[in-house]
């Protein structure tokens, strides 16, 4: 497929465009910026009807026969991640264009996003592990500066914890890719996979897979190191924390560390149970740590922390059923999070803050706004009709199957849980009575914001449809497919290079 | 293997001063000399004993070369680590202007 290296192309020249006529032309910057992320939504879209029919699409950059060459890949999870990521990408653009108004030099916030897109996208494709670590800290480098954009005290505090944990992961990351690299002597992913099966794991595997598992953990915010995530979600203009939560720790996390330790090392026991553990730990974690909050986005930030949990956990128990779900779980968190975090975006844009006790019904004063985040905390909390609930419910019928009851259970609690610190939360948010605390509501939102809001809530809501039979549930089916096909993917990869 | 052993020396070192240390400046350096560590690392990979560097010329025999990809990574991952250091660097001078320290545990307004 000859358009594959466009999803990295678009973004890295609208960057390229918008830091060169930003400058002078001020008004420019939002709109190319919209533009591309429009064109980047529909490539991603047009990309799902060939992946469904061939499974497995590869562009061979410079024409070079593997294993030489780099391959840019896209089969199902990959496409799904693309369209997901094109989706909150395109609704952060447009809301950013009345979000961002208060600030100035708004070309440089737009730059650093779309070499953000570039390099998320430029990860979700790269077949060659070096230029997945490459693409990764494109993306890290354009989000430590995308938190510390404000420039004020605490957005500087925040950028300094996030940017230093994070590259201390990706040293950690860098190194194992170095020590992969001497046992396998190549850096392709799909040839890495072929050696190993012939060499086996040796020493080597496990502790690489040590390596990878706090690199990309410390990127997806699991528990123990998580720390980083409140403190530079509450501090940062509000779309940064709705494009890491609904993109970034997805795909620099788990995607990332799935496609690795599935498709390459080929998943066992040990690295499916620390998995789960880790994932248990931040579910319980993240939903306990998130009882005391006070400020809304730092709530939202603990919660992400318990959701990606649900989603590490899903991929430890590792049975189709369960993957299934967990993918779908990861789809539904990331359109009501971004929901969330831009609701709580436009409230603190009204009233100036994010205080819990100081933004006291909202549903009446900006109704938009309120009921949008209502319901994505009815969708993220699980409520049922909405996608949050078949997900969970879904990973905890696998865990049943799997035969972890107790997983099950645990499951259960926190989901009640999280059913409880959002009532907690919210109910004084959207519908309680003015106090003296409260600060009155005095922006209205702008058209942009509105848009933005109204279409990811109509998405959240119908975010359920995609378990109904058709295209989506046939993607994320081929999406379970890749990740239990575990180390089949050097065969497919190969057959489908030549 | 002394310079596989000498490496994870200086890993431990920096990883150390970058989890220990509580002046900004420090910590800065600190992943530096992680980020040392992992590309030396990675050279050493590479290297193979009495070899040179793999140009292909006519008129020469080649009997032991070293192993040029790595070198092609580390150049790559210098560029990154390079433009991490500028960043921190850059917040840690703008941290000093609103919090007037150095010291990272008197910047914590952040918490909870």
């Amino acid at each position: 497929m000859a358009f594959i290296p466009f999803f990295i192309a678009i973004p890295l020249g609208a960057a390229f465009l918008i830091s060169l006529a930003g400058k002078r032309f001020r008004a420019s910057s939002g709109p190319i910026a919209c533009a591309a992320s429009l064109f980047l939504l529909a490539a991603s879209l047009a990309i799902v009807k060939p992946v469904l029919a061939h499974k497995t699409l590869v562009y061979r950059v410079g024409n070079w026969l593997p294993p030489f060459g780099i391959p840019m890949i896209v089969d199902s999870l990959t496409a799904l991640m693309l369209v997901l990521a094109g989706i909150v990408v395109f609704f952060v653009t447009i809301y950013s264009i009345g979000y961002m108004k208060p600030y100035t030099d708004k070309w440089k916030y737009y730059t650093l996003l779309m070499l953000l897109v570039g390099g998320s996208n430029g990860v979700l494709l790269a077949g060659d592990i070096f230029n997945m670590f490459v693409f990764l800290e494109i993306a890290s480098i354009s989000v430590y500066a995308l938190v510390a954009y404000g420039t004020e005290k605490h957005s500087l505090e925040g950028a300094f914890k996030y940017a230093v944990m994070s590259s201390i992961g990706s040293v950690f990351i860098f190194l194992g890719i170095a020590i992969l690299y001497s046992y396998t002597s190549t850096l392709n992913m799909a040839d890495m996979a072929a050696v190993l099966m012939q060499k086996g794991p040796g020493m080597i595997v496990p502790f690489v897979t040590t390596l990878f598992l706090v690199g990309f953990g410390l990127k997806a915010g699991l528990m123990p190191f998580h720390a980083w995530l409140p403190d530079a979600y509450s501090a940062a203009p509000a779309t940064v924390p709705a494009l890491s939560s609904g993109v970034l720790i997805k795909v620099l996390g788990l995607y990332a560390i799935s496609r690795i330790v599935f498709n390459v090392f080929g998943i066992n026991a040990e690295v499916s149970n620390i998995l789960v553990i880790l994932g248990s730990l931040s579910m319980v974690g993240g939903s306990i740590l998130a009882f005391g909050q006070t400020k809304m986005k730092r709530l939202l930030g603990y919660s992400s922390i318990s959701q990606v949990g649900y989603i590490a956990i899903g991929l430890g128990v590792g049975t189709p059923l369960a993957l299934f779900g967990s993918i779908f779980y990861l789809l539904n968190h990331s359109l009501s999070k971004a929901l969330l975090f831009l609701s709580a975006g436009a409230i603190e844009h009204s009233t100036g803050t994010d205080e819990l006790g100081s933004i006291r019904g909202t549903c009446r004063r900006s109704p938009l706004a309120g009921w949008a985040s209502l319901v994505g905390a009815l969708s993220i909390s699980g409520i049922p009709p909405l996608g949050g609930f078949w997900a969970k419910l879904i990973i905890i019928f696998a865990c049943i199957q799997a035969g972890r009851p107790m997983l099950a259970f645990l499951m259960v609690l926190a989901s009640i849980f999280t059913l409880i610190y959002y009532f907690k939360a919210f109910t004084g948010v959207l519908f309680g009575s003015e106090s003296e605390k409260s600060r009155p509501f005095e922006k209205a939102l702008s058209p942009h914001m509105a848009l933005a809001l109204f279409c990811l809530t109509a998405l959240v809501v119908a975010a359920g449809l995609v378990l109904l039979p058709g295209k989506w549930q046939a993607l994320i089916n081929g999406a379970v497919g890749v990740l239990s096909g575990g180390r089949d993917y050097a065969i497919i990869l190969f057959g489908a290079m030549r | 293997m002394t310079a596989y052993i000498l490496c994870l020396v200086l890993f431990s070192i920096g990883l150390y001063c970058a989890l220990r240390k509580r002046n900004v400046v420090k910590i800065i350096i600190g992943i530096g000399i992680m980020e040392y560590a992992a590309n030396f690392l990675f050279v050493l990979i590479g290297y193979r004993s009495g070899g040179r560097s793999p140009i292909y010329a006519n008129d020469q025999v080649i009997k032991s070369m070293v192993d040029p990809l790595p070198q092609a990574v580390v150049a790559v991952a210098i560029v990154l680590n390079l433009s991490v250091t500028l960043l921190l660097v850059a917040i840690a001078i703008k941290l000093y202007e609103k919090y007037g320290t150095f010291d990272i545990t008197k910047i914590n307004d952040l918490k909870g």
